[in-house]
């Protein structure tokens, strides 16, 4: 443990990519093949479910820390984060145990069939026997939403030098369905195993925005361009007669979408889609808040199917008769996709569609046109572009339409977590009904933290009243909000749902009363409403 | 009458007329020590301690001052007020007021660990306390200062050895002689920012031993400050002054350092935890040894402490003043955190 705590400290300090690689590759030169097995598996999302109650640790810490409950939960608000709290208050350990990380989540794990009472007297212990870096990296692994600030493809870039691998061939490898308690380091990462590969995705390529007016992408003939869609991105993979779906964020999602078992006989084997899951119905997609719903169900009934139906809307074909086809062109795949969807000849599977433009005034045009479509933009793909692993910068570029805006009033504050704590980074937005604030929003990204600072020192000083973590303030600050989409809720007392409402300027120029009022959103719904 | 009020301009005695801290301009005013929040402009009068005055007199100038060893008793309109050291940073004092068999101690900024240059806080028996409670949460429990230095020295060290050089951020009052105290002299030479040179120099003259420091000036030698360790002001974090140095690693050393978010907030490679102010525990013990009745508790996470010290069975109430805000980790002027 001491080993990985020391990995995450050196993480921690420094902001520079190649640092970081450097450490990492370090310590999967030199930690023992079951922690590196659990490292790679805490980086790629892979932590162990949760087995012990945070509001039993919550007690036990405050219990041996010896004070009171809402001292405890006091603290932990300011400090933004429950694992490092209570590695905080604890006494100053007794030891710090040389045991590896892999004995550290075995214990976690064996909690599963455990009761409380024995939990307890364990967690206490191993509070006791680990050092207080230690202690915060324990905690972290059992609470989860561990922050290190690696993505997964650095790990997967370090992981490559200490064996001195292929990135790209290892990114392929650490997909997929393993547990650590599955699988061993050497099976994972070393060794071919054909059979592994069956339901295996190819690693996602995404755009990034474009930078610069399109026109600077040069001749217009040299791009495809298709229409953004806003669903799960996906892939569809059909080997060895059987169908498996996986979405970007690498989880296979096979049985919530069994409407693509249907393609189980209009696909070759060997075949692999890249493309987005949307609810399709009458010819048109369906809000994303549909799918969101859909998702949300534990199980996909009947009445589902009927009232959110899914296709995948193709945007190209990774593999083809089982074999690699990401480095040919994709004017080349498209043909060849395009040939698939066609023999498919399925209601499941759509095929994105050019959109057609001699000049980048036309594709100016067809963008301002996205929200009627129900698209968030355009995606432009060079033709001669290769489907990459990761988000890489030249051959595809995203351009997607403009936010809707508008002027709201904060009128509660809460403190961040995280690399955010302390600081009032979460509001609540309200708008104008008469002379009454309703609320309509919450959001906490789009500032600099220099504005965030400057906004705590605000909301202390004009805090009117405290709910636990929540403060209510003067109604003073005017924002920009920004969203996407804007929808009729039940669940709202301002009777809509933003989609990604995120502040896009901070208007000091505004006083509260020249905020919008409600009747301003009514509008939008009225013409953008889902 | 009670013997303090709190007003508009600070602390008040009435029966003395003597304001104790005030950031409004005052007739007569008893300052604790030198940090800016604490010791303010355009008073008719000042007092303080005696090793506070070379400090106040270098940052106030041309002022009216006088000037009382730890201890010694004196007294105003039958008011009698001595000064305890308060450990917090060279000069700094607690002030006990006594009128007619009523005492009060407002500790000023304080911390309990000796750590060598600041004075030994000095517990204070009172009826009334009034205590500042910055890290007043039990998430600050500080380690012992001889861990904290090692890990400084082996910052250092390693960076050294890597033709990198260290810099190290702490105010110049205060924070930057007790960092000096503690490093480690062999490993290399330390060079200091001038606000922080000039500070130096005075507590030098107090007869503090302090390690040689160079000051930097434009025309310095800059081969030389190859893998040395430079002392600045956390104000220089960032600014065009830092960009001279080729390659640095920068480290933050303040209590604020405890907690990972501002840590990471702060972009320093490496944040050591070392404050001038009392921890949890010593808050606590600090209180506990003055044996008041009632504490009133001022600048720092005060609803949270007020509301442990009730449950504790003290009459406690919150005192709201416009020293630092230290509340706020991220304002960079804070002093002495």
């Amino acid at each position: 443990m001491r080993r990985f705590a020391a990995l995450v400290q050196a993480l921690d300090e420094t902001t520079k990519t190649n640092a970081k690689v450097s450490a990492l590759t370090r310590y999967f030169q030199e930690a023992p093949d079951a922690d590196k097995l659990w490292t790679i598996a805490l980086l790629s999302h892979r932590r162990p479910r949760r087995t012990i109650k945070t509001s039993l640790m919550r007690e036990w810490a405050a219990e041996l820390a010896d004070i009171p409950l809402w001292l405890f939960e006091e603290s932990y608000h300011i400090v933004g984060d429950l694992a490092e709290a209570i590695a905080l208050v604890l006494p100053k350990p007794q030891q710090n145990s040389d045991q590896p990380l892999s004995f550290w989540i075995d214990l976690i794990m064996s909690w599963r069939s455990k009761d409380d009472i024995s939990k307890k007297e364990e967690i206490i212990s191993a509070w006791s026997q680990l050092g207080h870096r230690e202690r915060f990296v324990f905690n972290k692994i059992i609470t989860g939403g561990f922050r290190l600030g690696v993505s997964q493809k650095l790990m997967t870039r370090a992981l490559a030098r200490s064996i001195d691998g292929d990135e790209a061939v290892l990114a392929h490898r650490l997909m997929g369905n393993w547990t650590p308690d599955s699988i061993t380091f050497h099976q994972l990462v070393l060794e071919e195993n054909p059979q592994d590969q069956l339901s295996r995705p190819y690693p996602f390529h995404l755009a990034y925005a474009v930078e610069t007016p399109p026109e600077e992408l040069g001749d217009p003939s040299a791009w495809q361009a298709e229409r953004k869609w806003d669903g799960i991105r996906g892939q569809l993979i059909k080997r060895e007669d059987n169908i498996y779906v996986w979405s970007r964020g690498e989880e296979l999602i096979t049985d919530r979408f069994p409407e693509f078992q249907f393609l189980l006989s209009n696909l070759p084997n060997g075949t692999v889609v890249d493309g987005e899951i949307l609810p399709y119905k009458d010819n048109q997609p369906m809000g994303f808040q549909d799918l969101q719903t859909r998702i949300g169900r534990k199980n996909v009934t009947k009445k589902i199917l009927e009232t959110t139906p899914v296709v995948l809307v193709a945007y190209d074909l990774l593999e083809k008769e089982g074999m690699d086809i990401r480095h040919h062109p994709i004017s080349l795949r498209r043909q060849w996709l395009e040939d698939i969807v066609a023999k498919a000849n399925s209601a499941h599977l759509l095929l994105s569609e050019i959109v057609a433009f001699s000049d980048w005034k036309t594709l100016a045009t067809e963008r301002e046109q996205s929200r009627t479509y129900r698209s968030e933009g355009i995606m432009l793909k060079r033709l001669d572009s290769a489907y990459q692993v990761g988000r890489k910068k030249g051959g595809w570029w995203k351009w997607k339409i403009d936010p809707l805006v508008i002027d709201a009033v904060m009128i509660y504050a809460q403190q961040g977590h995280g690399r955010r704590a302390n600081l009032f980074t979460d509001y609540t937005f309200a708008v104008w009904r008469g002379d009454d604030l309703v609320p309509f929003a919450k959001a906490y990204s789009g500032l600099t933290d220099k504005e965030f600072q400057e906004i705590t020192t605000f909301v202390r000083k004009n805090t009117l009243d405290r709910f636990g973590p929540v403060r209510s303030v003067k109604p003073h600050l005017v924002f920009e909000i920004a969203f996407e989409g804007i929808r009729h809720s039940k669940r709202h007392k301002s009777g809509i749902a933003l989609r990604f409402p995120r502040m896009s300027r901070w208007r000091k120029d505004k006083h509260p009363k020249e905020a919008n009022a409600l009747d301003d959103l009514m509008a939008m719904l009225a013409l953008y409403g889902d | 009458m009670a013997l303090v009020e709190f007003r508009k301009e600070g602390f008040y005695v009435p029966a003395a007329d003597v304001f104790i801290d005030p950031w409004r301009r005052v007739k007569t005013a008893i300052v604790t020590h030198g940090h800016s929040d604490h010791s303010r402009w355009g008073m008719s009068q000042y007092i303080c301690s005696t090793l506070s005055e070379p400090i106040i007199r270098h940052r106030l100038g041309k002022i009216n001052l006088t000037s009382y060893d730890y201890g010694k008793e004196w007294k105003i309109k039958g008011v009698k007020f001595t000064l305890f050291p308060a450990g917090h940073i060279v000069g700094s004092a607690q002030v006990r007021i006594e009128h007619k068999g009523e005492i009060w101690v407002i500790s000023g900024d304080y911390k309990v660990e000796d750590d060598g240059i600041s004075g030994t806080f000095e517990p204070v028996k009172c009826h009334t306390f009034v205590s500042e409670c910055t890290f007043g949460l039990p998430v600050y429990t500080w380690l012992e200062q001889e861990d904290v230095f090692r890990d400084i020295n082996q910052w250092w060290a390693a960076n050294r050895e890597n033709k990198v050089t260290s810099i190290l951020t702490g105010y110049s009052l205060g924070k930057a002689q007790r960092l000096l105290a503690g490093l480690n002299p062999e490993i290399g030479p330390i060079y200091t920012h001038g606000a922080i040179e000039t500070m130096t120099e005075i507590i030098r003259s107090l007869d503090v031993p302090l390690p040689p420091t160079k000051y930097i000036t434009d025309d310095i030698d800059k081969k030389a400050m190859e893998g040395s360790l430079v002392l600045a002001p956390p104000s220089a974090t960032g600014s065009s002054w830092m960009k001279r140095f080729g390659q640095v690693s920068i480290a933050a050393a303040s209590g604020w350092m405890q907690v990972r978010g501002t840590r990471r907030r702060r972009s320093v490679d490496r944040g050591f935890v070392l404050s001038d102010h009392a921890d949890w525990q010593g808050l606590n013990q600090a209180i506990k040894a003055t044996g008041a009745e009632r504490v009133y508790v001022t600048h720092g996470y005060t609803h949270v402490f007020s509301k442990w010290l009730s449950s504790q069975g003290y009459d406690a109430g919150i005192v709201e003043t416009e020293f630092g805000e230290e509340e706020h980790p991220d304002k960079k002027t804070t002093e002495g955190s």
